[in-house]
């Protein structure tokens, strides 16, 4: 039904299946709506945040698809600015992987603030000092990047790239890409670290606050870097779910391998940076303010927070990814592979989590207990909205957009074999419509 | 920025006079128009410029004490009017006056971003989650020197300034002369039967504010009055309101301290 937007030369699941499977989703993404609604209708008194909890689930999403979304800035940087050529092989579904996480981020920022009518303020009376308004105008200027990034991608598909404007518009968009991933990783590395700023210029939140360079804390750097440690992970692990679920391999060993090693070492020196950087926080840093190190981690309701909150955080998703991945053998085993970039995943959002979460549940001053807090339904709906937003893109892009260069010689159709509904039988041709990746193009 | 003849506001909270009555809640909550709901009884949902927390010494029969703390929005100024929730806020809603030390919030450019929430450590800014709603009458009773607040912005103490815009309004037309200590009040020291609080300009010898709380300005105000204290000075908050108490605990109870530093500690 759908076949003539299928791009040449790979197969594809029947129409029904492709269907049913974003049926699924977008009842998900339908209750997210429902949720979304009542929230801007009927306001924050959806939520279960109250004067301790300013910043809850949802500042948690923001940080975490971000710092995940980096994958994009990331393999950006090291295809167009460092040179890793193979990695042309998976930037696009980076660049796609980044779109939705940005995209979500400025969703959820949109109904998480009280008077969304008035979120343009932050541009029009914005304050130059606050780590807020910087991540406002980075965050806004990269998403329009990485749609510029994503465009040439949708117009790539057969039926749009018969259109001779749409043909030429894609291929002048490939010539200055690279301009684009520069300016990318550019406001990449400001927006990351003005939300790792967030937390690090509350000086009076203890446990967030940490001294640095200039106006930026230790933690501005420490984002930063995180991101673009983890985000490569999250590509990864993407494309290895996409590889389960479409049952056939997309990107080759070499690229995911390349990029994990890259990940793997940025990883290492990143946790060797956030141990002396929390080691130098608590035995100095908080004590100045009063505080040890166990005040942070003991006599909390359910030991919520408890030690091994860090010790999850730091050590088995921190540590233990990174050793696997500077590994030749780690890399090269699945499992491990697959373990490494799930605990990394896990870890820089475990990150996310305590320094917005956990910095509003200690009590600071000494006649106040700690604070809990547990999302309503509709903070949990609104936060699964992107989820299966996500989903549902890469699932159409995958479908109808040649996003793995690769696919076609890892997938080669028997010619005498039936194809599927959707397939087509045409052999695998060299044309840059299903080759195609956000380098200047062939001309 | 060095401002000429600046005023510097503050108050001073003698906790020994404080019997915790909750009458400086009730005269601010009827001064600046603060809503509330038919069930207020979640503190964390509802809207208390002033609050008042209970503290005990955490001692058992006979030993036990306890302490009433009213605590207002502390007016941080931090190093320079650089007060923690003023340099995050992207809007620029909030603002800290070098000409009075005031630390203000401009409700209708807050656009509910609650960063200002998460940087303060005394949980004085308060979000509004509803639309105020007045019982039937009441809103005939508003004060309508002070804006009624929309649901979905952060509001806190303001030191009553619309006092002190009347107070200079008033001076102004009687020959541009300086407002006299008793002209500008807030609602809570007014309000209180005890006479706990006193509030006046923390630069003026003058004030008997200036007087009680001693500032030392070598070190950023620091209270040369053995009694006094400011909440979480370890901080580097600076704030404007200091307690007094002849008890220990409760002058300890003021900031955090390590194993060893202090022994007795304040229980909420």
């Amino acid at each position: 039904m759908d076949a003539a937007l299928i791009p040449k030369g790979v197969k594809r699941c029947p129409i029904w299946q492709f269907v049913m499977w974003i049926g699924v989703n977008g009842a998900v993404l339908a209750w997210g709506v429902f949720a979304m609604l009542l929230v801007y209708i009927k306001g924050l008194n959806q939520t279960n945040m109250n004067n301790a909890y300013g910043f809850a689930l949802w500042i948690w999403a923001d940080l975490a698809v971000i710092a995940l979304g980096g994958g994009a800035f990331f393999t950006g940087f090291l295809r167009y600015i460092v040179g890793k050529d193979e990695l042309k092989n998976i930037i696009n579904y980076a660049v796609l992987i980044g779109f939705i996480c940005y995209s979500s981020a400025l969703l959820i920022l949109g109904f998480d603030v009280g008077q969304p009518l008035r979120a343009w303020f932050i541009f029009w009376h914005a304050n130059v000092h606050s780590m807020l308004a910087e991540v406002a105008f980075c965050l806004t200027c990269y998403f329009g990047v990485l749609t510029i990034e994503y465009i040439p991608l949708i117009l790539e598909n057969r039926k749009l790239d018969q259109v001779p404007f749409f043909h030429n518009l894609g291929h002048n968009m490939h010539e200055i890409m690279a301009v684009f991933a520069a300016t990318g990783a550019f406001l990449s590395f400001f927006h990351q670290g003005s939300l790792g700023g967030v937390p690090g210029v509350m000086f009076g939140r203890p446990f967030g606050f940490r001294e640095g360079v200039l106006v930026w804390p230790w933690t501005f750097f420490l984002f930063t870097w995180s991101a673009a440690a983890v985000g490569p992970c999250f590509t990864i692990l993407i494309t290895k779910i996409t590889e389960a679920i479409a049952r056939k391999k997309l990107v080759k060993d070499n690229v995911i391998e390349l990029l994990a090693k890259i990940s793997g070492w940025m990883l290492f020196f990143y946790i060797l940076a956030k141990i002396a950087d929390t080691w130098y926080w608590a035995n100095f840093t908080a004590p100045s303010k009063g505080f040890n190190f166990w005040d942070f981690y003991t006599n909390n309701p359910g030991s919520a927070y408890g030690i091994w909150i860090f010790i999850a955080e730091i050590g088995i998703c921190g540590v233990i990814p990174a050793l696997i991945l500077i590994t030749n053998k780690g890399r090269k085993i699945q499992a491990t592979l697959w373990l490494a970039v799930l605990l990394a995943v896990f870890g820089v959002c475990l990150n996310r989590w305590v320094m917005v979460l956990q910095v509003l549940a200690i009590p600071v001053l000494t006649f106040e207990n700690w604070f809990a807090y547990f999302p309503s339904w509709q903070e949990i709906a609104t936060t699964l909205l992107p989820v299966a937003y996500g989903v549902i893109l890469i699932s159409a892009s995958y479908r109808y957009l040649p996003i793995f260069p690769q696919e076609r010689e890892l997938n080669p159709i028997e010619g005498s074999a039936a194809p599927a509904e959707g397939a087509v039988r045409e052999p695998a041709s060299t044309d840059s419509g299903s080759g195609a990746e956000l380098s200047p193009a062939k001309s | 920025m060095k401002i000429e003849n600046a005023k510097k506001f503050g108050m001073v909270i003698d906790l020994d006079k404080c019997t915790g009555c909750g009458a400086c809640m009730v005269a601010c909550m009827a001064e600046n128009n603060i809503p509330f709901r038919e069930d207020d009884t979640d503190k964390l949902l509802s809207v208390s410029w002033m609050y008042v927390y209970r503290l005990n010494n955490g001692k058992p029969f006979p030993d036990y004490e306890e302490c009433y703390l009213p605590r207002p929005c502390q007016h941080c100024e931090g190093h320079h009017g650089h007060s923690p929730c003023v340099s995050v806020c992207p809007s620029t809603a909030t603002d800290y006056d070098m000409a009075t030390g005031i630390v203000s919030q401009i409700y209708p450019r807050c656009f509910g971003c609650r960063y200002c929430m998460a940087a303060c450590p005394y949980h004085v800014r308060q979000f509004n989650w509803w639309d105020p709603i007045w019982p039937d009458g009441m809103e005939k009773m508003l004060n309508p020197g002070v804006s009624v607040r929309m649901r979905g912005v952060v509001e806190k103490c303001s030191f009553c300034i619309q006092r002190y815009q009347a107070a200079k309004d008033q001076a102004y037309m009687e020959g541009g002369r300086e407002i006299e200590e008793d002209e500008y009040q807030t609602a809570c020291a007014q309000g209180c039967p005890a006479e706990a609080i006193t509030f006046g300009d923390l630069n003026n010898p003058e004030h008997a504010v200036h007087q009680l709380a001693q500032p030392d300005p070598a070190h950023e105000g620091r209270s040369k009055n053995p009694k006094a204290f400011r909440l979480l000075e370890r901080l580097g908050t600076n704030t404007k309101i200091y307690y007094l108490s002849s008890r220990e605990w409760v002058r300890k109870a003021g900031d955090n301290y390590l194993n060893g530093e202090v022994k007795n500690k304040a229980h909420g």
